[in-house]
């Protein structure tokens, strides 16, 4: 069959299993900075299933698109190393602010530059949101069907692809034709580690941004091997409404953000001595809560 | 016009839960806002399904009743709500944040241009002042969910678009019979003059639906398990307890990420929310994420080394010690004393 291009969207989002009290700015918006960044991992998911198609039907590429900050070019290298072939950064202050619509019209009118494509993989939700909402909005942007909550790819034949989707309650495989966008589950197989050949190849790939900081030699060794440069991306390289990006483009808005505070409740502090178990046992088959 | 609308979601040709759960919250807002309640329900085989969401409350009720609309397909479903929503221009539309809300409601916000939040735990009416522009929105739809991790708690708003979405977690809302006489009135959408071939690019090939086999959610007693259990070992302590106390085993994201437990057993904003009479939390630490899915339980008992961990605020009884020495003991005990 033919060749398949392939796009992957991940992002890169600040790790919310740590965070501190700063993570908040005065706005009620995410202050990315004071948090270590990481590969959203349903985003690592959709890789492994997307380098897996790729594997399957020979010739096809892989590119991998990020929206975010400078620093979000990481989460391309990181996808050089498993196999990935190209990155874009799109990446622009106006972009700040961006509820899931807005972010899912940047990245449809991205990716509709990309044309032609055939797939587009996304993991199902982000851990910063938990939303699941920016990828079906992408695809009804770009006016594709969609498959969600991907497991595992069960076959692909010359224009269709049939998928595995676990669902709140069982699994259901589904068959669409390309293009298509699919977003991925977490119980999908788990990304495939570096390669440590690509790791080598792809560790100085950096944007134009990154490279600015670099000394002449590195210069030198860049011009001579252009699969190391990040495409890096701006509105002026996409056709946008410039009013549909960013806070102004969000219809959402944060009208109240509480840290949360638990309300104390009066409760009986006890250890885990054998008097201190069995009289809450006994008060427990007393008043008829257990037994 | 302007109304309520809430998604009905079909199941296995029953009514999901959550809709129901939805009727009653949106009868509640409507009653605030002054207005109806609709409900648009889209599958094959509905004759007389607009009875049983009458008595939840639903004014008038929207059916699109046609083969291709079951099982449930993105495509169709949405392209119908949409045209709806175009006509009817409501104020506020809600639907389940089930696998099939979650695919469908973003589908319709970004093809009408608005917005959208996700697992909502709690609706409500307010207003706001936008300093910027001067402009005081009122009767604004709050969206409050926990974000973020679970570390904060927001609420959302749309004050310029139309609908205002939101997806609502399954058993965070009470789901309450209106009134067993109200009547509303019946409307039948002529679906088959939307659709085109390009609806249907997508197919179901097989289906398995598996009813869940764990029932967490009808369970009388939890014991709960988090992270702080330790491994998938250290797990097999609490299905000891449960199956003493025949009580169901539930953990939370943290313990099912790390491998514990199977996803369906997990409680909390992303899985199951829950109302035992008897929550058991072993190494827990409750993040907000998960007391969404549990504080409404009668009586909760945190057994975690962490004299500090966040659920003890929510407990009646701290128990600060390992699981591994306490829970052989309530086992022992029990059985010694129960009949």
């Amino acid at each position: 069959m033919k060749a398949l291009k392939i796009i992957v969207l991940a992002k890169q989002v600040p790790d919310t299993r740590n965070v501190g009290k700063d993570a908040m700015k005065a706005d009620g918006t995410v202050n990315r900075a004071a948090l270590a960044a990481i590969f959203n991992p349903e985003d690592l998911n959709a890789l492994e299933l997307a380098l897996q198609l790729k594997d399957q039907v020979k010739g096809s590429s892989l590119t991998i698109l990020t929206m975010g900050p400078g620093r979000a070019a990481e989460v391309i290298r990181e996808g050089l190393y498993r196999g990935a072939d190209h990155g874009i950064l799109l990446t622009d202050r106006k972009f700040a602010g961006s509820d899931t619509l807005a972010t899912s019209y940047a990245l449809a009118q991205t990716i509709d530059k990309m044309k032609p494509y055939d797939v587009v993989f996304a993991g199902r939700q982000a851990i910063d949101g938990d939303t699941a909402q920016v990828g079906p909005q992408v695809a009804e942007k770009l006016n594709l069907p969609q498959i969600t909550y991907a497991e595992e790819i069960v076959n692909v034949k010359s224009n269709e692809i049939l998928i595995k989707r676990r669902l709140d309650r069982g699994v259901e495989v589904v068959s669409s034709s390309f293009p298509v966008l699919i977003t991925v589950h977490s119980s999908a197989p788990d990304c495939r580690p570096r390669n440590a050949k690509l790791l080598m190849k792809y560790k100085h790939a950096k944007t134009v941004t990154e490279i600015q900081d670099m000394s002449e030699d590195y210069l030198d060794i860049f011009q001579n091997r252009s699969y190391l440069k990040i495409e890096e991306w701006s509105v002026n390289d996409i056709v946008v409404d410039e009013e549909a990006l960013g806070l102004g483009g969000s219809p959402t808005k944060v009208k109240k953000i509480e840290n949360v505070v638990f309300k104390a409740k009066e409760s009986k502090k006890l250890t885990p001595l054998d008097e201190d178990i069995d009289m809450l046992m006994k008060e427990l088959i007393e008043n008829h809560t257990i037994g | 016009m302007n109304n309520i609308f809430v998604y009905c979601e079909i199941e296995d040709r029953e009514i999901a839960d959550v809709s129901l759960e939805l009727l009653t919250k949106g009868k509640s807002l409507a009653k605030q806002l002054a207005c109806k309640l609709e409900v648009i329900v889209l599958g094959s085989d509905l004759n007389g399904i607009e009875n049983k969401l009458y008595k939840y409350g639903a004014d008038v009720v929207h059916v699109g009743d046609d083969k291709r609309l079951s099982p449930y397909l993105t495509l169709p479903h949405s392209k119908v709500i949409v045209d709806l929503f175009t006509k009817e221009k409501p104020q506020v539309g809600l639907f389940g944040a089930t696998s099939i809300g979650r695919d469908l409601a973003p589908r319709i916000a970004s093809a009408m241009k608005c917005g959208l939040t996700a697992d909502c735990t709690s609706l409500e009416i307010g207003e706001h002042y936008e300093k910027k522009t001067d402009t005081k929105y009122e009767n604004l739809l709050y969206q409050i969910r926990p974000a973020f991790g679970g570390n904060i708690v927001a609420t959302i708003i749309n004050p310029e678009t139309r609908p205002q979405l939101a997806t609502v977690r399954e058993g965070v809302m009470k789901m309450e019979v209106f009134d067993e006489a109200h009547k509303g009135e019946l409307k039948k959408i002529n679906v088959d003059e939307l659709f085109d071939d390009a609806d249907f690019v997508v197919k179901v090939i097989e289906r398995h639906i598996e009813n869940k086999k764990v029932n967490i959610k009808g369970a009388g007693i939890i014991v709960a398990g988090g992270y702080g259990v330790g491994s998938k070992e250290n797990f097999k302590l609490l299905y000891d307890l449960a199956e003493v106390l025949g009580a169901e085993v539930g953990a939370s994201r943290a313990a099912v990420d790390a491998g514990f437990a199977e996803h369906e057993r997990q409680i909390g904003q992303t899985g199951v929310t829950v109302r035992p009479k008897l929550y058991i939390a072993c190494g827990i630490s409750g993040q907000i994420q998960h007391r969404a899915g549990m504080t409404e339980s009668s009586m909760v008992i945190s057994i975690n080394t962490d004299e500090k961990a966040p659920i003890n605020q929510i407990a009646d009884y701290v128990i600060t010690g390992d699981i591994a020495v306490t829970i052989p003991k309530m086992i022992k005990y029990y059985k010694k004393n129960s009949k």
